[in-house]
């Protein structure tokens, strides 16, 4: 089976976020950046499944050179090669053009993401990239069965889940708990410095989209404490002060 | 020029969200002049939901009753929306984000080829471009997005503008799709959903647990705290992780983001991950036994004690009060 996982370069989830002073730009002074962790449990279940049924596993990024200790990560968590398509993600539709475009040369069984990029948490790419190649997506998915070309899925609804069958290819939106982040062992950081990170250049500049300027939430007041030998005094805040009751 | 809202529903009622979708368009209408609201039900939706949509702002109710599309099968709805869509010649998508919109709505944008902002939490300022606020960093910043596709599709963040409750009786007119295999290319073959309860995305009132309460077993307590709220429950990561709680109350970053009138967490540390899935919600209370846990700095209203001690008389002071 061949296997691509889209990955994003996200800042940690512990960063503070900032912008540079004409609130233009993401300030990315001291922040660490990883895989996201959507994109991370669909790369730990594609090394599951790629070493149970065989065949490649590649990931793909859509960013600068900056984007590339990320994909090494992910060939040391146990990915077979890596494709950078070498542009900044400009938006959704550029991002999702890009990839199937890759993915339609690589005629891939299976595509897995993340639910959703935990920088601007569209959770729209593997939507739009399964109606650019004329197949099904699913997301948010938790669980993930392939059986010859057979797949059966969980995928969460509120309150509760469904389970579904489809047949490969397909596209599915992860998220826990359809197997554990793996952590690079010494052996896979070892190796990944030797596999393939190809650089290919992106196939259409087109955008629907633009950022013109970032903010910041308005900051928290003081916490109010409450006496807890006093609760009823809170019950009145909530329904007096902040009309919450 | 009208613009389109799909309605989610489920098991027949329509969501509580969606209904804000409607009063969002209906304001951005009268905001930008631009014609009516026209809604699009899927599937099998009492008619005593139906009205609710009227009074949401909708002018209009198209509804396709094929009972096929009453389950969320993400192909069949986004085919039946962007029917919809060009049969009343609309410009613009207005829905709830949730987790079936999202996946709907991404395949929709490539169909009817329009530009799509999610998490919207303010109309439009349409004064130079089309200018969204949007929500991002999981709910840590906003960004100003400008939209420049003709057709354009804004996914809306719960409790992002007032529910309409003085609009009138919607005419409901039957829609007729046409469905193909592609459509249901594949299989919904079972469904496990609380019934009963206040779900967890759609609630006012949240009352979720943490580490600190130790065991399921001791959950009951909140239970009771949130039935005497009409709350939903959640918890933290750990807890769905060790099994307490099922796995769709686990809010935070990597769960369900929420955004209630009132989050109260017990026994919950405040790590940054969780913050980041409750910071949209408009009231605050920790209950927490470590007056240094970092969820104070977040909160509007903290209790320092004991869980306990403090829950059940919490839920015993409300119980006086309500
Ligand atoms: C990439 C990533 C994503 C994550 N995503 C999420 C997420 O989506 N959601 C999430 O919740 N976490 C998430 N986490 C985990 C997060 O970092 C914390 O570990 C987690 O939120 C802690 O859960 P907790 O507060 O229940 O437990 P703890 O940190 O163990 O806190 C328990 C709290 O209970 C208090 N307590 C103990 N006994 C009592 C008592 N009797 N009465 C009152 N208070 C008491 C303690 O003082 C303490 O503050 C994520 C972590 C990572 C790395
Ligand atoms: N720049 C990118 N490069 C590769 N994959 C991406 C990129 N952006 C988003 N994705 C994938 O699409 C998923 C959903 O992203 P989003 O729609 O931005 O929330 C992510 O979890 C990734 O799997």
């Amino acid at each position: 089976m061949k296997i691509l996982v889209c990955i994003t370069h996200v800042p940690d989830t512990t960063s503070k976020i900032q912008f540079t002073a004409d609130n233009t730009k993401f300030d990315t002074t001291g922040v660490q950046f990883i895989i996201g962790p959507y994109d991370d449990y669909a790369l730990a279940r594609a090394v599951e499944l790629r070493d149970q049924t065989g065949g490649k596993l590649t990931v793909l990024n859509v960013g600068g050179t900056e984007t590339e200790p990320t994909l090494r990560k992910a060939l040391a968590i146990g990915a077979d090669e890596a494709i950078r398509v070498n542009s900044f993600p400009k938006d959704s539709f550029f991002v999702a053009n890009q990839i199937a475009h890759y993915a339609k040369e690589g005629s891939y069984d299976l595509i897995l993401m993340g639910r959703e990029s935990i920088d601007f948490n569209g959770g729209m790419v593997h939507g739009m990239v399964g109606e650019l190649l004329g197949i099904p997506s699913f997301s948010p998915v938790m669980k993930l069965d392939v059986d010859g070309n057979s797949v059966t899925m969980a995928r969460e609804i509120e309150g509760g889940k469904e389970t579904l069958e489809a047949s490969l290819p397909l596209i599915a939106g992860c998220q826990e708990p359809i197997a554990e982040w793996k952590i690079p062992n010494m052996r896979g950081i070892m190796s990944a410095r030797t596999k393939p990170l190809n650089v290919v250049e992106p196939i259409s500049e087109e955008t629907q989209a633009e950022v013109t300027s970032y903010e910041l939430p308005p900051a928290k007041g003081a916490v109010k404490l409450i006496d807890k030998d006093n609760v009823s005094e809170l019950v009145k805040l909530l329904k007096n002060e902040a009309k919450v009751l | 020029m009208s613009i389109l809202v799909y309605i989610e529903q489920s098991e027949g009622k329509v969501k509580k969200t969606s209904l804000e979708a409607v009063s969002f368009a209906e304001a951005l209408t009268s905001k930008t002049n631009e014609g009516e609201v026209i809604a699009l039900a899927l599937g099998s939706v009492e008619d005593s939901e139906l009205a609710l949509i009227g009074i949401a702002g909708a002018s209009k109710v198209l509804h396709a009753t094929d009972s096929r599309l009453n389950a969320g099968v993400i192909q069949a709805h986004a085919s039946a929306i962007a029917q919809a869509f060009s049969k009343i010649g609309a410009k613009t998508l207005v829905l709830a984000k949730s987790s079936l919109a999202d996946a709907v709505a991404a395949r929709l944008a490539i169909k009817i080829n329009a530009g799509l902002v999610s998490n919207v939490i303010e109309l439009p300022n349409t004064t130079s471009g089309y200018k969204v606020k949007r929500s991002i960093f999981t709910g840590k910043a906003f960004a100003e997005t400008d939209l420049t596709t003709d057709n354009k599709i804004l996914a809306i963040k719960k409790n992002s503008i007032t529910l309409k409750t003085d609009g009138s009786n919607a005419p409901v007119e039957q829609f007729e799709v046409t469905l193909s295999d592609d459509d249901f290319a594949s299989k919904i073959t079972a469904t496990e959903r609380a019934t009963g309860e206040v779900l967890l995305p759609e609630a006012d009132i949240v009352v979720s647990g943490g580490r600190g309460m130790k065991g399921p077993e001791n959950w009951g307590m909140l239970e009771d705290l949130a039935k005497t709220l009409g709350a939903a429950t959640g918890c933290s990561k750990p807890v769905s992780d060790i099994g307490w709680r099922p796995h769709h109350e686990h809010v935070g970053q990597t769960g369900v983001k929420v955004a209630p009138s009132l989050y109260i967490a017990i026994g919950i540390s405040g790590a940054i991950q969780h913050l980041a899935g409750v910071n949209s919600s408009k009231c605050i209370v920790v209950i927490n036994k470590d007056p240094e846990a970092p969820f104070f700095k977040a909160a509007d209203y903290g209790i320092v004690g004991d869980a306990f001690e403090v829950v059940p008389k919490l839920t015993e002071a409300l119980k006086a009060e309500l």
